[in-house]
C-alpha cells in the first residue's frame, strides 16, 4: 500500500468527494480492528489500474459520516462494516440496521476480538 | 386401492423429482450437481428431473453449511414437500460443516436443522458418488411408507 | 396503479444459489429493488484466527468453487509480497495457466447459465457439455474437478510436464472448436437476441459511478482489465481487453464468449513460452505488514487486504469479491424492466453469492 492519505471524521467525505471529482472509481472500504477502542477504516480507490487509499481512525462508539451519498457502491459494504464490527454510520442511503448478514441468534459484531463498544449496543435497545 | 397403492410407489421410484437447495456452501458441490443433470453423467436416465417447487419434489439435495439464515428456509423447503421424502446431504460442508465449522455464522451439518437420509461426502464430491447416493436415497425410498 | 411486492428467490430454479431480492411492481414493471443477503454468510474471514497462514489458501480456495484457483493465486500474491518474496518464472506461468483454464470453466458454466435464464435449454446443455472437457484437465493436471489446489506461498505445488501439457492442448484445441460452433447461436440466434439486446443497460457512466468490474464494466465499453496490471505473467503475454459498446446484457453475453477463447489462447501463448526450472522457493519467516493486491476473476476485480502482525495468524484478512462490488449496477439496471426479464438481467452480471457473502 502506496498511497494511503490520512483524514478524519470531518474530511472524509469531502476527501471523497474530491476523489470522485477525479474521476476515481471506489472500489471498497476495509474495516480493522487495532485495539480497545480504536478501528481503522480504509477506503479504496481505482484510476486506471491505479489505487489510492484513505485511512480514517475512530473510536468505536463514534458514528462515521456515510459516503454513500457520494458513492452509491458504499452501501452495502457500510452496512457490512455496521454488521461484523459494530459500527454506526450516519446518513446511510440504505440501512439494514445491522442484519445484512446476521441475524439476531448470530454472534454480536463478530469481527471485533478484543472488545464491542458498549455505547452502540446500549443505543439500540 | 391396494393395486393403485402398489402402482403409485412403484411409479415413485422410477421417476423421482429432485429439489437441489444451496444452503450457504461455496458452490462447487452446487456446480457437480449441475453437472449431474447435464450430459455427461445425465441423472435425467434414472427418471429424475430438476424441479423449482418443493411441493413437486420427492428428493432434496442440500449442499453447505447451515447458518442462521438460510435454516428457516431449509426447514421451510421440507415442510413443504410431500411424504415419502430423502434428504441428501452433499459434499464435507453438509455433513459436518467442513473446513467452515469454526466459523461465527455457521452451525454445523444438515442434520443439525433437519433429519438426513443419505451422506455423500467429498469436498466436492464427485458426480458419480452424487449419483450413488441419489440411487442410494432411491432404495430407502422406496421401504418409506406414505404419509 | 397498484404496487405489488414479489419476493424473488432465496429458493429459485434461475439460481443455482440463494440470493433474495424484493421487487416493487408496478403492473408487469419493476419500479424498485431491494436485495436481501445474509444466506450463505459463513464469516469465513474471520478463520484467520484459528488457521495460520499457510492453512488460509484452503479457506480462500473454498471461498468460492467456481474461481477456486484464482482466489488462492491472489491470497498468495498477497503474502508473498508482504513477506517479499520472488517466485520462480516457471510458477508464475503455470499460475497463468490454471487461472487461465479456470476462466473457460467459468465462462463456459455461465454462458450455459445464461442460456438456461431465458428457458434455452438445449444450449444449456451444450456448454454444460463442452465444460466437461475442462473438468477433465482440472481432474489430470490437479487431481480435483473443482478445486485444483496447486497455489502455495512461494510458487505452486504441481508441475506440468511436456506430455501433460501437450494433452491440455489437445484438449482446448476441441474445445475451442466447439465454442466456435456456439457462436452463431449464442451471438446470432433470434430468440437470443430477442431476450437479451437492449435489456438492463448500463451506460458508461453509470458502471463508472457504481464501481461495477469486470465483464460488467468492459460490456459497458471501459476498457479495464486488472491483468493489463502483469501480475503474475501476464506482464508478457499478449493482451487486450475485449470492450462491448452497448452495456446491455448482449453485449455483456458477447464479451465472456471471447474471453472464453481469448482465455484459451493464452493458455496456449503461457506453454508455449513456459521457462524451465523450479515451481517453487522455500518460504521462511511470518507476513508483517499490510498489503493490497488485486488479480482478474472471471467475474471482475478481485481484491485481497491482509495485514500481518509477524505471528502465524493474520490480523484482517479482507476479501472484495467482483459480485459484491456488481449489485451496486445491478440495481439500477432492474428498474424500468418487466418481471419477465428479471432472471436474465439478474444472471448477465454473472452473480456469485457464495463469493459476495463469503
Amino acid at each position: 500500500m502506496k498511497e494511503v492519505i490520512s483524514t478524519t471524521k470531518g474530511t472524509v467525505v469531502s476527501k471523497t468527494v474530491d476523489m470522485k471529482k477525479d474521476g476515481y472509481r471506489f472500489v471498497t472500504m476495509s474495516c480493522v480492528e487495532l485495539d480497545a477502542d480504536t478501528v481503522d477504516i480504509l477506503y479504496h480507490f481505482d484510476r486506471d489500474l491505479h489505487l489510492k487509499h484513505l485511512r480514517l481512525t475512530i473510536q468505536k462508539k463514534e458514528a462515521v459520516p456515510s459516503v454513500s451519498l457520494v458513492y452509491f457502491a458504499a452501501f452495502l459494504v457500510e452496512n457490512e462494516i455496521q454488521d461484523q464490527f459494530g459500527i454506526r454510520f450516519d446518513g446511510l442511503v440504505l440501512d439494514y440496521e445491522r442484519t445484512l448478514y446476521l441475524e439476531k441468534e448470530a454472534p454480536d459484531a463478530p469481527y471485533c476480538r478484543i472488545s464491542v463498544s458498549r455505547d452502540v449496543k446500549s443505543g439500540e435497545d | 386401492m391396494d393395486i393403485l397403492k402398489k402402482l403409485t410407489r412403484k411409479s415413485r421410484i422410477k421417476s423421482p423429482w429432485l429439489l437441489h437447495f444451496d444452503c450457504g456452501s461455496c458452490n462447487g458441490c452446487d456446480i457437480e450437481v449441475l453437472a449431474c443433470l447435464t450430459p455427461v453423467y445425465d441423472i435425467e436416465r434414472f427418471g429424475i428431473i430438476n424441479v423449482g417447487n418443493p411441493k413437486h419434489a420427492d428428493l432434496l439435495l442440500v449442499t453447505g453449511t447451515v447458518n442462521h439464515r438460510n435454516k428457516k428456509v431449509l426447514v421451510n423447503l421440507a415442510e413443504q414437500m410431500p411424504e415419502p421424502k430423502i434428504v441428501v446431504a452433499l459434499g464435507s460442508c453438509g455433513l459436518s460443516g467442513g473446513v467452515f465449522r469454526e466459523a461465527y455464522n455457521v452451525i454445523g451439518g444438515v442434520d443439525k436443522i433437519i433429519p438426513v437420509d443419505v451422506y455423500v461426502p467429498g469436498c466436492p464430491p464427485k458426480p458419480e458418488a452424487i449419483i450413488d447416493g441419489v440411487v442410494t436415497g432411491l432404495e430407502k425410498f422406496s421401504k418409506k411408507k406414505d404419509g | 396503479m397498484a404496487r405489488t411486492i414479489i419476493p424473488f428467490g432465496p429458493q429459485h430454479q434461475v439460481f443455482p444459489e440463494p440470493i433474495h431480492l424484493k421487487l416493487v411492481l408496478e403492473d408487469e414493471i419493476v419500479k424498485e429493488v431491494v436485495p436481501a443477503l445474509g444466506y450463505v454468510h459463513r464469516g469465513l474471514e474471520m478463520l484467520a484466527d484459528v488457521r495460520d497462514f499457510h492453512q488460509m489458501i484452503q479457506i480462500c480456495e473454498r471461498v468460492c468453487g467456481i474461481c477456486s484457483t484464482i482466489h488462492a493465486q491472489c491470497y498468495c500474491q498477497g503474502i508473498e509480497e508482504l513477506m517479499g518474496i520472488e517466485i520462480p518464472d516457471r510458477a508464475r506461468f503455470l499460475r497463468v495457466i490454471w487461472a487461465e483454464i479456470h476462466r473457460v470453466q467459468s465462462h463456459l458454466l455461465w454462458l450455459g447459465l445464461f442460456a438456461d435464464a431465458f428457458g434455452f435449454e438445449s444450449l444449456f446443455m451444450q456448454c454444460w457439455k463442452i465444460r466437461e472437457k475442462i473438468m477433465d484437465i482440472n481432474e489430470a493436471t490437479g487431481g480435483n474437478r473443482v478445486n485444483p489446489s496447486i497455489n502455495i506461498i512461494g510458487g505452486v505445488k504441481r508441475d506440468m510436464n511436456p506430455d501433460m501439457a501437450q494433452w491440455v492442448l489437445t484438449q482446448l484445441d476441441l474445445v475451442e472448436k466447439e465454442v466456435n460452433h456456439l457462436e452463431k447461436v449464442l451471438l446470432n440466434d433470434y430468440t437470443v437476441k430477442k431476450r437479451t439486446v437492449g435489456k438492463g443497460v448500463l451506460t458508461r457512466e453509470k458502471a463508472m459511478e457504481l464501481g461495477a468490474v469486470g465483464p460488467t464494466l468492459r460490456g459497458s465499453g471501459v476498457e479495464q482489465d486488472i491483468r493489463q496490471i502483469g501480475y503474475a505473467a501476464y506482464g508478457e503475454l499478449a493482451h487486450r481487453p475485449v470492450v462491448g459498446i452497448d452495456g446491455d446484457a448482449y453485449s455483456r453475453n458477447r464479451v465472456r464468449f471471447l474471453e472464453t477463447l481469448q482465455a484459451i489462447a493464452l493458455v496456449r501463448e503461457a506453454v508455449s513460452k513456459l521457462p524451465a526450472g523450479d515451481i517453487s522457493v522455500k518460504v521462511k519467516g511470518k507476513p508483517e505488514g499490510e498489503v493490497v493486491t488485486r488479480v482478474e476473476q472471471p467475474r471482475g476485480e478481485l481484491m485481497y487486504y491482509i495485514k500481518g502482525n509477524g505471528g502465524k495468524n493474520l490480523d484482517r484478512l479482507r476479501i472484495r469479491t467482483p459480485t459484491f462490488a456488481n449489485i451496486p449496477p445491478l440495481l439500477s439496471m432492474l428498474p424500468g424492466i418487466e418481471l419477465a426479464d428479471v432472471p436474465v438481467i439478474v444472471l448477465s452480471i454473472d452473480p456469485c453469492i457464495s463469493c459476495t457473502e463469503r
